[in-house]
C-alpha cells in the first residue's frame, strides 16, 4: 500500500436516511436507456418500437461517433421511444421477458486477443459507453491514448452507496475487468481507496493497479481531486475514468461472454421508509420500488446523490453512471420571514443561523432554493470546498464571458461540473455553478472540434 | 398574509395591468416570505443562507456601534454646553440622566437613518424596476452604515444629494449590488467631504452644536493640530466617549460587531487582520521617525483612534469591493492599513485617511486580483512546460 493523500478542504453533509447494509432483490418489468445521461451524445435508434431484443443488443448509437453503441441491459421488447421537447429522445423503454436471453459475445482468453479485438468487443457490447474521459466528462474515444485510467471505488457524496458492499461478491470479475483495461493501455491504472470508507484489505489481492489511499471529506471521491493529487491533467492530455461497478460488468463480459449489467444500488434519503440496498439491473424502472416506500408524496426522486444526481419522476428509470436513488422532500413552500428568524433548524454551513449550536445533527434537507438568485457577492468561501488549485469564481466568470483562453488558463480541463456541486450548495447568491461549468465545457467542446 | 399575497400576485404577472411593478411586488413578497422556488438544475439542496441573511448579519453587527453612537452623540452634546463645563462623561451621566442623553442622540440620528433608507430603497427599487430585476438587498447594509459615518448635524438635503449620487454613480451604473467598484457608503461620505468642504471640514462638525456651545475637537483633529496633551485617555477611546462620527468612536462596540461577523463567517479574517497589521507596522515606522507630534502617537493608539477600526471592520471587508483572491486579500488589507495611517500623518488636512485609503484600494483591488490570478495561470503553464520538456 502506498502513501495516503489527505484532503483538507471539503464538506460532508450529514443527512438522514442512510441505507441499511441489507441487500434485497429488485427485478422490475420495465427498463430504459436514457440518451441524455451521456453528455454530448446524439442518439440514433437502430430498432423500432415493438421489436424483440436480447440483453446486450445494440439499441442506439451516437450520430457524432458512429462506433459508440448503447445496448439493452435486458432481453424483451422495445416498448416505446419516448421523446421530449424538440423531439429529443428521452427514454428508450424496454419491457423485460420472464426468461432472459443474452447475446453471446464469446469467451476468449485475454492473452490470445489483441488490443483492437478488446476494443471492438467493448464497443459492440455497449460497455464502452461506461468509460469516460477527462476533459469534458464525455464517453472516451477508443483511438485516444490516455495518460492514466482511474477506477472509482468509493463515493464520499452524501448518503453515497458503499462500494465495499457492492463489490464484495465481485472481486474476481473486478480483477478480470482490470485485466481488460490493462489490455487497452500501457499507462497506470489508479484504483484509489478511502482510508475510512473502504476496507482496504478487501482489495489487497488486486493486480495490475496502483492503489492509493485517500483521506478527507467530500469531494475526495471526485476523480478531479484525486487527479490533482496524483498527476494533474494538463491541456491536451486525456485521462479515462470508470466506475468500479462498471469494471465488474466488463469483467463479466469477458469471463462469461454476456452483457450482464447487474448492480447493487443504495435506496436512501429522508423520505424512504426502509432505506436499504437493492440488487437490480442498470436502467431499472423505479416505479415498483418506491411504491410503498415513501413517507409522503411531495418528494423529489433523484437518481444519484443530492449534489449531482438527475431529477427523475416517480415512474422514471435509474440513470447510467449512478449507484444510488435518493428521495428527499420537495421544498416548494414559503417560509415566513425565514431569512431574519434565528433559524435553529435551518441547515447552513455558515454560522449565520443559530443551527450551528447543533453540529452533530443529521439534517432532513429539502429542495428549496432558500433565497433568490443574485450576482456573486461573497468571496473566499468557494475555495473552502474545492480542494484543487482552481479559482472557482474566476473560472465561472471566465465561462460566463466565454473567454476561451482564460478558461483554459484557469484550468477548466481539470474540472467537471460535479466538482462545483458543494460550492453551489453553499453559495449565498444561489449561482448554478454546475450548470455554468457544464456550459463552459460544452462550449469548448464545440469550439475545439 | 400569505393568502393575501397569493390573491394579488396574478396582477403582477406578464401581460397584466400591474406588471410594471413586478420588481416591487417581488421585493415585498420575498421580504416577508422566503420564496417557494426549488432547485431546477445542479445540486438539489442548497444552503439556508441567502444574500438577505448574509447582509442582515452585517446590519446586526452594526447595531452596537449605532446604539453606542446615539448615546455618545448625547454625551458630546451636553459636554459642549457651557453650563456643564468642567464635567467629563462619567460625571455628566448622573447630572443629565442616561435616558435623556440617549434620547437626544436617538432623535438626532433617527432622521438620518430614515432618510438614508428611504433614499436608498427608492433608488434601488427604481433601478430594479427599470432593469426588471429583483430588488437587491445590498442597500440594507449601505443605508445602515450611512448614519454611522456622517456628522449627526448634517442637513438632510446634503445627505439626500450625496447618497443619491453615491448609489447611482457608485453602484447602479455598474449594474447594482455585486458589480460596484467602490463602496457606496464610503463614496457618500467622500462626496460630502469634497462637495461641501465648508460644512464638512474642521473637526467641530462631529458634535451637535447649539448656540452657546464651546468647541470640541476629535482626538485626531487635536493631534493633527499638534496638541497631543489634550488627547483623551486610551480608556476613553476604547469605550468611545470621544467626539467623532457616530459609529467610529467606540472600539469596543465595533469589536462586538466584528466578533459577530467573524464568527458567522461573513467577513474575511484575512482582510481584517492585515488591515490592522498594516496600520500597526506603518505607525511603528512613523514612531521611529518621530518628526512631529502626530508621528509620536503610539502605534496601538492609532488603531483605536478615529475611523481606523470602523473602516477596517465594516468598510474594508465589503466582499464586493475588496479583492477576491486569498493572497490578494492580505495584500489589499495591508495596503489599506498602511495608506490609512500614512494619509492621516502626512496630510493633516484629511485626518480621516481611512476613508481615502479604502476608496483608493477599492479601485486597486481588481489590479491586485489580476496579479494573483496571473500567478495561478503561470503555475499551470509551468506544469505544462515541465511536461513537454
Amino acid at each position: 500500500m502506498s502513501k495516503t493523500y489527505k484532503i483538507k478542504k471539503g464538506l460532508d453533509l450529514k443527512l438522514q436516511g442512510a441505507a441499511e447494509k441489507l441487500v434485497k432483490e429488485y427485478r422490475p418489468k420495465m427498463y430504459a436507456l436514457k440518451p441524455l445521461d451521456f453528455i454530448g451524445v446524439v442518439p440514433k435508434v437502430i430498432l423500432k418500437e415493438g421489436e424483440k431484443l436480447k440483453a446486450g443488443q445494440q439499441v442506439f448509437y451516437d450520430k457524432k461517433r458512429e462506433n459508440i453503441f448503447f445496448s439493452s441491459p435486458v432481453s424483451g421488447v422495445l416498448k416505446e421511444i419516448k421523446r421530449g421537447p424538440k423531439r429529443v429522445i428521452e427514454e428508450v423503454i424496454i419491457e423485460a421477458d420472464e426468461q432472459q436471453e443474452y447475446i453471446d459475445f464469446g469467451k476468449e482468453a485475454l492473452q490470445d486477443i489483441s488490443k483492437e479485438e478488446v476494443t471492438k468487443k467493448l464497443l459492440a457490447s455497449g460497455l464502452w459507453a461506461f468509460i469516460r474521459q477527462r476533459p469534458y466528462d464525455v464517453i472516451a474515444n477508443p483511438e485516444d491514448a490516455p495518460k492514466a485510467i482511474y477506477i472509482k471505488a468509493f463515493d464520499s457524496a452524501p448518503l453515497a452507496a458503499d462500494y465495499d458492499l457492492m463489490l464484495k461478491q465481485e472481486i474476481p470479475f473486478l480483477q478480470k475487468g482490470i485485466d481488460v483495461l490493462k489490455k487497452l493501455t500501457e499507462t497506470d491504472i489508479f484504483f484509489n481507496l478511502h482510508k475510512k470508507i473502504n476496507q482496504q484489505n478487501m482489495y489487497s489481492e488486486l493486480k495490475g493497479v496502483q492503489t492509493n489511499s485517500f483521506d478527507g471529506k467530500h469531494p475526495v471521491s471526485n476523480v478531479s481531486v484525486q487527479m490533482s493529487c496524483l498527476n494533474p491533467l494538463n491541456k491536451g492530455e486525456i485521462v479515462w475514468h470508470i466506475d468500479a461497478t462498471d469494471v465488474v460488468a466488463i469483467g463479466r463480459l469477458f469471463e462469461e461472454g454476456y452483457y450482464n449489467h447487474a448492480k447493487i444500488i443504495a435506496f436512501c434519503g429522508s423520505e424512504v421508509k426502509n432505506p436499504r440496498y437493492y440488487r437490480t439491473i442498470h436502467g431499472a424502472s423505479i416505479e415498483e420500488l418506491i411504491k410503498d416506500e415513501l413517507k409522503q408524496d411531495n418528494v423529489r426522486v433523484i437518481s444519484g446523490d443530492i449534489l449531482t444526481g438527475t431529477k427523475i419522476n416517480k415512474k422514471g428509470f435509474l440513470s447510467a453512471y449512478q449507484n444510488q436513488l435518493t428521495i428527499i422532500p420537495e421544498g416548494d413552500h414559503y417560509s415566513f420571514l425565514g431569512w431574519i428568524l434565528p433559524g435553529f433548524k435551518k441547515f447552513s454551513v455558515s454560522r449565520t443561523y443559530l443551527a450551528w449550536m447543533f453540529p452533530k445533527k443529521k439534517h432532513k434537507l429539502h429542495t428549496n432554493l432558500n433565497g433568490g438568485e443574485r450576482p456573486f457577492v461573497m468571496t473566499g468561501i468557494y475555495e473552502k470546498v474545492i480542494p484543487m488549485d482552481i479559482m472557482p469564481m474566476q473560472l465561472c466568470k471566465a465561462v460566463l464571458a466565454e473567454d476561451i483562453e482564460l478558461m483554459e488558463n484557469l484550468g477548466i480541463y481539470e474540472v467537471v461540473p460535479e466538482d462545483f456541486a458543494l460550492a453551489e450548495v453553499i453559495c449565498p447568491s444561489k449561482t448554478d455553478m454546475q450548470h455554468i461549468i457544464a456550459n463552459g465545457l460544452e462550449f469548448l467542446r464545440k469550439e475545439m472540434s | 398574509m400569505r393568502k393575501f399575497l397569493d390573491k394579488i400576485k396574478p396582477n403582477f404577472e406578464e401581460g397584466k395591468k400591474l406588471h410594471f411593478l413586478q420588481s416591487s411586488f417581488d421585493a415585498v413578497e420575498t421580504l416577508l416570505f422566503v420564496p417557494n422556488i426549488t432547485t431546477k438544475k445542479g445540486s438539489h439542496v442548497r444552503d439556508g443562507i441567502d444574500l438577505k441573511r448574509l447582509l442582515i448579519v452585517v446590519v446586526i453587527a452594526a447595531v452596537p456601534s449605532l446604539l453606542f453612537g446615539m448615546f455618545n452623540v448625547g454625551i458630546q452634546h451636553y459636554l459642549s454646553q457651557t453650563e456643564y463645563i468642567g464635567n467629563d462623561w462619567k460625571s455628566i451621566i448622573p447630572i443629565v440622566g442616561f435616558w435623556q442623553i440617549f434620547f437626544y442622540g436617538f432623535l438626532k440620528i433617527l432622521p438620518i437613518i430614515i432618510v438614508s433608507y428611504v433614499v436608498g430603497i427608492t433608488v434601488e427599487v427604481v433601478f430594479a424596476q427599470i432593469r426588471k430585476h429583483e430588488v437587491s438587498e445590498g442597500v440594507f447594509v449601505t443605508c445602515m452604515l450611512i448614519p454611522l459615518i456622517v456628522p449627526p448635524d448634517i442637513p438632510i438635503w446634503m445627505l439626500v444629494v450625496s447618497l443619491t449620487f453615491a448609489l447611482i454613480f457608485g453602484k447602479e451604473v455598474f449594474g447594482g449590488t455585486g458589480m460596484n467598484i467602490v463602496n457606496p457608503a464610503l463614496l457618500t461620505r467622500a462626496f460630502l467631504f469634497f462637495a461641501f468642504p465648508a460644512f464638512m471640514s474642521g473637526d467641530k462638525v462631529w458634535i451637535t452644536q447649539s448656540q452657546d456651545a464651546i468647541s470640541g475637537a476629535t482626538p485626531l483633529g487635536s493631534a493633527a493640530a499638534g496638541d497631543i496633551s489634550s488627547m483623551p485617555s486610551i480608556m476613553d477611546m476604547l469605550l468611545g466617549f470621544v467626539p467623532g462620527s457616530v459609529g467610529e468612536t467606540s472600539f469596543i462596540a465595533i469589536a462586538l460587531g466584528m466578533l459577530i461577523m467573524i464568527f458567522t463567517g461573513v467577513i474575511s479574517l484575512r482582510i481584517l487582520l492585515s488591515v490592522f497589521a498594516g496600520g500597526y507596522l506603518m505607525a511603528l515606522v512613523f514612531n521611529l521617525w518621530g518628526a512631529n507630534e502626530l508621528m509620536l502617537i503610539p502605534a496601538h493608539v492609532h488603531l483605536i483612534m478615529g475611523g481606523f477600526a470602523f473602516g477596517a471592520v465594516f468598510m474594508a471587508t465589503d466582499p464586493v469591493t475588496a479583492t477576491q483572491t486569498a493572497s490578494g486579500k492580505i495584500f489589499y488589507g495591508f495596503l489599506i492599513g498602511m495608506l490609512g495611517i500614512m494619509i492621516r500623518i502626512f496630510n493633516p488636512a484629511y485626518p480621516e485617511g481611512m476613508m481615502l485609503a479604502i476608496l483608493f484600494m477599492n479601485i486597486m483591488a481588481p489590479l491586485i486580483d489580476h496579479v494573483v490570478v496571473g500567478r495561478n495561470i503561470k503555475r499551470r503553464l509551468k506544469r505544462l512546460k515541465i511536461k513537454t520538456n
